[in-house]
């Protein structure tokens, strides 16, 4: 789960680390008045999505009087923002940050994640900051310093210190600096914390060492333990039909493909998928239905892949373990019937009782096409959104 | 002789008491496995389906002699569990639980890297579908009649592809020595490599299948471990790639977060460095069997 740059700027403040001053607005009075609040002659107003690189997508507005801020709030409540983060569809702004100006002599990035080769969290930093780090990684690998943190002791005050020295810190703000990374890897330990980053962290012109920009990741598997940051949840900021599958205890994925699909197991998924693409087609979403696929799950599945309208043509793939084709093919007859499905509609079944399985979908009397292996199954998803789409174009002309 | 299980591995249930240990229990006596009985604190000295009930893991190796155990106790609980096992003496531990906070992982296993390697439990998992021999023992939630015995190891990250993979192999007459579930986790017990490794050592598997996904560095790391130290050929499908970035495909560890971490990344690394790669997951079946027909 993400969250956003104020929420994540607040956690930080709490644990020592020094952030700029600022407020939330969420219309350009409400901005105006944070302005007036904060005083000074620079503001920067930054519009909150839960995505980096805002930047560059003109998220970010430095203001030098206070209609400028009321502008630039106007211009950035309610649009869409686009970064390499976001994908095509971008991230609707709703709130803003209203942060006072910031002189900055000197900018670093900083950022503990989760190393999954080492098995341990690792601290990376760099004294090239305000890029991003996948750029720096590719154009100036040397530039980057990373220290493991050894699990049962935690971080050390040495390597803090490594780290301070790493991003080319005066030996004047050194304390300050290992208090800054303390604070952040007791944030990240004791919230769950997946990713933390900061970038840029500057030095002010007063010598302060400041977190300009603030981003945080939690652990999905952990929030059970972390109420409070489970509050913090922007459901703004996803997809509203990933949001109504994880409700319904279903992994739904939405991709920019036709072909609908509704599968059993995380992996089985992708290779579907991968299966369509190599026929030919291109896959609509992902959307595992876990193992006990009952008849009123297959129903909620089946509904949330078609209201997708861009869908012309939904593939049932079913490897049933402990779970049993009979059951399944109910479940599909079931849907299909209540739905009033317009779509075709391919069905593969595997596993235990498929016998009977293939039987009741036969003897539904319903339009569905059916496949005996995975490739076959793809190729006739294919076949049947090909000839959907030109029975489409024909009516249309 | 298989790897990990076979017939005479003396197997305990964590969580043995609750509505899904109990059921996986009864799957794994009646495919033949050889469970002994079971824990679940509070509850020792009672019996259920049959078998004894242990308040902690130590009674149940000392009683019963437990060498192996599958864990079924909610994520909340299930590094506990973990660690319990892993200092009771157990050698192999099965976590099908799905959910575990990625620190809770970090913790159990610099917690097992504590003790000699020797005396080092091996853990798969979590959220995997667990292990099978085939025809001898089955520590896991699959479907046991799918898998036929032969000669053929897999290793892979899903359940139900896993399941996708043995059957496809079924329909042309090649059986498995073992299939070991290692679960869709960023942070998992043993890594794709681990398992290569014992496979490399097992003499009865001939040829290796592993089925693995985009995110993390695992499958690289074992292609590495291929060609550097195995003789037995390794035969590989990634699956993911119309999987786009930064998007979490249902396993949390099935995510593309950094370079090298694609399908096609992987896939293309993988092949350089020797391994054979099934061009879709529809032929895994007919290339091990050429794999082998080659030998």
């Amino acid at each position: 789960m993400d969250i956003h740059e104020y929420q994540a700027k607040e956690i930080l403040s709490g644990y020592g680390v020094k952030i700029a001053e600022g407020g939330m607005a969420y219309s350009p009075e409400e901005a105006v008045q944070r302005a007036r609040d904060i005083g000074g002659h620079v503001w920067a107003v930054k519009a909150q999505i839960h995505s980096g690189a805002r930047g560059k997508a003109g998220g970010i507005k430095i203001c030098k009087t206070h209609d400028e801020v009321e502008a630039a709030a106007e211009a950035l409540l309610g649009k869409r923002l686009v970064t390499h983060q976001t994908g095509p569809a971008g991230k609707v702004c709703g709130r803003l940050y209203v942060e006072a100006g910031t002189d900055i002599v000197k900018e670093m990035y900083f950022c503990f994640l989760v190393d999954r080769s080492s098995e341990r969290i690792v601290m990376v930093g760099s004294a090239q900051g305000g890029m991003e780090i996948e750029e720096l990684a590719e154009n100036n690998p040397d530039a980057i310093t990373k220290i493991y943190i050894e699990p049962a002791v935690g971080l050390q005050d040495y390597q803090a210190r490594e780290m301070a020295f790493a991003l080319g810190l005066d030996p004047e703000l050194l304390s300050h600096a290992v208090k800054t990374i303390r604070g952040c890897y007791r944030a990240l330990r004791e919230l769950d914390v997946s990713m933390l980053e900061i970038n840029p962290l500057v030095v002010t012109r007063s010598n302060e060492l400041v977190a300009l920009d603030a981003k945080m990741g939690f652990d999905d598997n952990a929030l059970f333990r972390q109420q409070k940051i489970s509050e913090l949840r922007d459901k703004t900021q996803e997809d509203p039909r990933e949001m109504a599958a994880a409700d319904r205890g279903l992994s739904y994925v939405g991709l920019d493909g036709d072909i609908g699909c509704m599968i059993n197991g995380a992996g089985l998924a992708m290779a579907t998928m991968d299966m369509i693409k190599l026929a030919g087609g291109e896959p609509a979403n992902f959307l595992d239905v876990g193992g006990g696929a009952s008849a009123e799950r297959t129903e909620k599945a089946f509904r949330l892949v078609l209201a997708d309208k861009g869908v012309k043509a939904m593939l049932v793939n079913i490897f049933a373990g402990i779970n049993r084709c009979d059951w399944i093919a109910e479940g599909v007859v079931e849907a299909v019937k209540k739905i009033d499905m317009k779509i075709p509609l391919i069905v593969r079944l595997s596993g235990t009782n498929v016998e009977e399985g293939r039987r009741i979908i036969a003897e539904s009397g319903l339009p569905i096409i059916t496949a005996e292996t995975l490739a076959e199954a793809a190729e006739k998803a294919v076949q049947a959104r090909n000839e959907a789409v030109a029975k489409e174009a024909a009516q249309g002309a | 002789m298989a790897i990990l299980i076979d017939e005479t591995t003396r197997i305990i249930v964590q969580g043995f008491t609750g509505k899904i240990g109990s059921f996986h229990a009864q799957d794994m006596i009646n495919y033949g496995s050889n469970v002994v009985g079971g824990i679940t604190p509070g509850k020792g000295g009672q019996t259920h389906l049959g078998l004894p009930v242990f308040n902690t893991v130590k009674e149940a190796v000392r009683q019963v002699g437990a060498e192996a155990s599958i864990i079924f106790v909610p994520p909340a609980f299930a590094a506990d569990s973990i660690m319990e096992a892993a200092d009771a003496g157990i050698k192999y531990c099965v976590a099908i639980t799905d959910g575990i906070p990625t620190q809770d992982m970090m913790t159990v296993k610099n917690f097992l890297r504590r003790f000699p390697v020797e005396q080092r439990m091996i853990l798969t998992g979590p959220n995997c579908a667990g292990t099978i021999s085939p025809g001898r023992a089955m520590l896991g939630i699959m479907p046991g009649h799918i898998y036929m015995k032969g000669n053929v190891g897999i290793v892979g990250r899903s359940g139900t592809l896993g399941y996708e993979a043995a059957d496809q192999m079924k329909r042309l007459g090649i059986g498995i020595s073992t299939s070991v579930g290692i679960g869709g986790d960023p942070i998992n017990g043993s890594s794709h490599r681990d398992i290569l490794e014992k496979f490399e050592a097992d003499p009865e598997t001939k040829v290796v299948v592993m089925i693995g996904e985009i995110g993390g560095p695992q499958e690289v790391e074992a292609g590495i471990f291929a060609k550097e130290h195995m003789t037995k050929p390794v035969v590989a499908y990634i699956a993911g790639l119309t999987a786009p970035e930064g998007r979490r495909m249902g396993h949390a560890g099935a995510i593309i977060s950094s370079a090298g971490e694609s399908a096609a990344e992987k896939v293309a690394m993988l092949k350089d460095l020797g391994v054979t790669i099934c061009p879709t997951p529809a032929a895994m079946g007919e290339t091990v069997a050429a794999v082998l027909a080659r030998m």
